[in-house]
């Protein structure tokens, strides 16, 4: 049987001020239902434009193309009106900025019954009955109360708790959580992502996580994709992309983390403690292979063509031809 | 520097208002020298002419020539903006830049006092300052550019607030530099063109608001020619002689209108990134 | 009653005391005796005594001040010099013109900017958008009294319709009396259409770029209901604070417009007012004009904290 959800060599123009530039450059991958994928990269790398992407919700004058089958059907190609009918139904969305995604006029409950009588054909008091519940379920405290609440009587983490709840009121197939944690206290950030993974178990429901933070990916997710400059460099599961760190780049975030007990481990380890330089702009994109600028290890033929995607394990690929100095060479 | 030009020329608002604007002036400017008649001189025997060789477009109730009347009635038209703004301008300023550099209570005073004339209609003001002081060109003037005094004075202070709060200015006056000095030599330079812009603007309202109380009667007094009388004029003959009642508005229109282009364009070519928003 | 309210309330009287001594002395100490301008110049100084003695103005401005006051609060608006009545007598005959035609083209003003800036913004660089901006860039450039002007030469004198002005009076019926106002209150609201217009569309504008409004979209709510049920509101904040601004406006054009209709309101008694030299009854009439600016203003606050949860913060 076919994947939940297949997207095949997606691609996003997008409208800048210098004329048109790809910010996702041909992005594939497969999710199964009740599958757990994080996409990983530094800012700017085209994560949120990937998810947006998926649902067609991108900025106004960009293109898409490719595919992105849900049970099958393309959704690139579908009318705006089918598309409403699996926004926030089959799949939903959650995102970075809890104090602005919410409006501010309406109270949260009505926020939350939305989509209940949008999709489910709820009556108003139902609706508000269900809103009810799945605020207690995301943990807000005095639901009853709370209902009538505005999103400014409430602090950061309970309106992202609002927000998933939102987005769960339909039971959705898929969870889109794009950066989710990254506006929170970090104290915050971990009860929020502990309650995305227990409702995602509850539910069965497939989740696309996305982050700039290994961490969060590596603790989250069963499988990954790391991105840079709009294409996958590097995907698979989680515990072979960890073990093995096939490309430059993914060595280069991981290098960046930082750890306890760091200043004797940079002793013996690289000089790689940040990627040196930056995310080059969309419309300077160099052919070839976009880290290479950036890449201690880069060769002439990594700037002449993007290399292919190479299995480097199980269900492991890179895109990169000097996996042979990467690949069992400590971090 | 090129490139901006290159911008400028292709933004369609620039242009259209710039030409406009040009005529206006350009007009005005001639008529110091050269009308096709006498403008003022009265001539029954010729009154409401259709248009003719000699007149252009015809001519008024009491025989002058409207082509001439027009073209000086823009002289008038100018002075009283650059007048009306030059007021606002030069205290409206003056008034924000001290509010910026001095912050609290001065500030704030500044700052209510604006919100409160602000809160009274141009022509409302205009038309309590002739009620006191009588009609006339200079009291309208007069009125009309006190109400720009607030219009200036909010505006500069608030940009002046940005400036002030950027790091160059932090790194003189970590240097010693006194307010005064900051202000004229960081401030003052960095908010010119944003005044430019709303001097534009201030200009065109200038021009309607003068064009409204002089069809009161209550601004430029006979026999000066300007606009607005000529369409209060116009309008005691409008069952017989309607074109006389379409000339002046289109004057005053086209006229509004370049200004209102030219500053959008301004703008818009100042900072692009405010001109996507709109 | 909430905070923020409370604070506009005071704000409200702070300004309605501020301008009524502004009124004051600009209208009462800066121009001369009221006397010699009500006797004229030959007046005899006896007669002229009598007068001030009458009129109370050989009393200290601040007694005279408050006297004034005090009567405003009671009703007692004094004696217009030119007309010899009581003022609030000719000001209440001439508000059942003026206060009608405003309220004609505020709301004409709203219905047509709100229809036009909201198309052009969910519109957005399409023909309809570019095609609306550009006509009320011409409709910001026009004078008002000259559209009215043209709105006479094509109604009246072209196609004979409507009279080119005056006004039938109530008593003559609410068809014919409501007819009289059309073409005033059209050329009223034209040009305040066009500034809220464009004020509209780039208010809409911005909100459609708010990350809410992708939650919306992200629910599955289709791009028109969430315009209508999440934009429109929050685009309404700035409208309004510009609605009204531009019913002072619309009051003081009546001034002028008035004028060109002829039409019996309180704008030409002003006008009328003016060139009399009738400085009490402008001093009033401008006043009664204060109170209604200022309420307004109170009135669009209400309209925040209505519209805008954030500013219902309870308690004083
Ligand atoms: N509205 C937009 N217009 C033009 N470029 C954009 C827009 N939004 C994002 N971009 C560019 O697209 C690229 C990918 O952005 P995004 O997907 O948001 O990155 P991230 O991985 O941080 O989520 C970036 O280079 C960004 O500058
Ligand atoms: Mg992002």
């Amino acid at each position: 049987m076919a994947a939940l959800l297949e997207v095949e060599d997606l691609h996003v123009t997008l409208e800048t001020s210098r004329g048109p530039a790809d910010a996702v450059r041909g992005v594939s991958f497969a999710l199964e239902r009740g599958e757990t994928l994080g996409i990983v990269g530094e800012s700017g790398c085209g994560k949120s434009m990937t998810a947006l992407g998926l649902i067609g919700l991108l900025p106004e004058r960009a293109r898409t193309r490719g595919a992105v089958r849900l049970d099958g059907r393309d959704l690139l190609t579908m009318s705006e009106g089918e598309l409403c009918g699996i926004r926030g139904n089959r799949i939903a969305m959650i995102f970075q900025e809890p104090m602005t995604s919410l409006n501010p006029v309406h109270p949260v409950g009505r926020q939350i019954a939305e989509p209940l009588m949008l999709h489910r054909g709820l009556n108003r008091a139902a609706a508000r009955e269900e809103a009810l519940r799945l605020l207690d379920r995301v943990g807000i405290p005095n639901p009853a109360a709370r209902i009538d609440a505005y999103p400014h009587q409430m602090s950061g983490g309970q309106r992202q708790r609002v927000m998933i709840a939102i987005a769960l009121s339909c039971n959705p197939d898929i969870l889109l959580a794009d950066e989710p944690t990254t506006a929170l206290d970090v104290t915050i950030q971990g009860q929020i992502l502990d309650l995305i993974r227990d409702l995602v178990d509850e539910r069965g429901m497939s989740l696309i996580l996305i982050s700039h933070a290994l961490g969060v990916i590596a603790e989250n997710t069963r499988r990954m994709l790391v991105m840079y400059g709009g294409r996958v460099v590097e995907s698979g599961p989680v515990g072979e992309v960890f073990g093995r760190m096939a490309h430059p780049y993914t060595r280069g975030l991981f290098a960046a983390i930082p750890r306890l007990g760091d200043g004797r481990a940079r002793d013996r380890a690289r000089p790689l403690a940040t990627i040196t330089g930056t995310v080059p702009e969309l419309a300077d994109m160099p052919p070839g292979c976009a880290f290479a600028p950036r890449c201690d290890l880069a060769v002439d033929a990594c700037r002449l063509a993007q290399p292919p995607l190479l299995s480097i394990g199980h269900d492991h690929v890179a895109a990169c031809i000097r996996t042979d100095h990467t690949v069992g060479v400590p971090a | 520097m090129s490139d901006w030009l290159a911008r400028a020329v292709r933004h369609r608002s620039f242009m259209i208002g710039g030409i406009l604007t040009f005529v206006l002036l350009a007009l005005a400017f001639v008529s110091l020298f050269w009308t096709p008649n006498n403008p003022y001189r009265l001539n029954i025997r010729m009154r409401l002419k259709p248009p003719s060789l000699d007149y252009l477009l015809g001519t008024d109730a009491f025989g002058r020539d409207v082509v001439s009347q027009l073209m000086v009635g823009a002289q008038n038209s100018i002075v009283v903006g650059v007048i009306a703004v030059a007021i606002g301008l030069s205290l409206g300023v003056s008034l924000g830049l001290i509010g910026a550099a001095r912050r609290g209570w001065l500030e704030e005073l500044i700052m209510r006092f604006s919100d409160f004339t602000l809160a009274f209609p141009a022509v409302l003001s205009a038309i309590l300052l002739t009620a006191i002081f009588g009609p006339g060109s200079l009291n309208s003037i007069v009125a009309i550019g006190i109400y720009n005094i607030p219009v200036f004075a909010r505006l500069s202070r608030a940009a002046g607030n940005s400036i002030w709060a950027r790091d160059f200015v932090t790194a003189s006056r970590a240097c010693g530099k006194g307010a005064f000095r900051i202000t004229i030599e960081h401030v003052l330079p960095n908010i010119v063109p944003i005044i430019v812009v709303q001097a534009t603007i201030q200009f065109a309202i200038a021009i309607l608001a003068e064009a409204a109380l002089s069809y009161l009667g209550l601004g430029t007094q006979p026999p000066t020619p300007s606009w607005g009388r000529m369409l209060n004029e116009a309008q005691t003959h409008v069952f017989t002689t309607p074109s006389l009642a379409i000339y002046p508005g289109l004057a005053i229109a086209f006229s509004v209108l370049g200004l209102n282009l030219l500053g959008d364009g301004l703008r818009d070519l100042i900072d692009p990134k405010l001109a996507r928003q709109r | 009653m909430s905070l923020f309210l409370a604070k506009r309330f005071a704000t409200l009287i702070g300004t309605l005391l501020f301008t009524s001594i502004v009124i004051f002395i600009v209208l009462e100490i800066l121009p001369g005796d009221p006397a010699l301008l009500i006797l004229g110049i030959d007046a005899q100084p006896g007669q002229l005594e009598v007068l001030r003695q009458q009129l109370g103005l050989n009393d200290p401005a601040w007694t005279r001040y408050w006297h004034w006051v005090g009567g405003l609060l009671t009703g007692d608006f004094g004696i217009s010099y030119a007309y010899k009545v009581p003022v609030w007598e000719l000001i209440g005959e001439r508000l059942q013109l003026t206060i009608p035609l405003a309220f004609i083209s505020m709301a004409l003003t709203a219905f047509l900017a709100l229809v036009l800036g909201v198309y052009a913004a969910a519109n957005h660089n399409k023909t309809g958008d570019v095609a609306i901006m550009a006509t009320s860039q011409v409709g910001i450039s026009i004078p008002s009294f000259w559209f009215a002007i043209l709105l006479i030469l094509l109604f009246a004198v072209h196609l004979g319709w409507v009279s080119a002005g005056g006004f039938p009076g109530w008593g003559a019926g609410l068809v014919p009396a409501l007819a009289s106002l059309i073409l005033p209150a059209i050329s009223l609201a034209i040009v305040q259409a066009a500034i809220l217009a464009r004020i509209t569309r780039s208010s809409v504008l911005e909100v459609m770029r708010e990350d809410f409004v992708r939650t919306a979209r992200a629910k599955g709510v289709s791009k028109r209901a969430v315009l209508w049920g999440h934009v429109l509101r929050n685009a309404m904040i700035p409208v309004i604070t510009v609605m009204g601004v531009q019913f002072g406006n619309l009051i003081a054009g009546t001034i002028v417009i008035e004028q060109v209709f002829t039409l019996p309101g309180l704008g030409r008694l002003m006008f009328q007012a003016i060139n009399q030299r009738d400085l009490e009854l402008i001093k009033n009439v401008v006043m009664l004009l204060a109170v209604f600016v200022v309420t307004i203003n109170f009135i669009v606050d209400m309209l925040y904290v209505v519209i805008d949860p954030r500013l219902k913060v309870h308690d004083v």
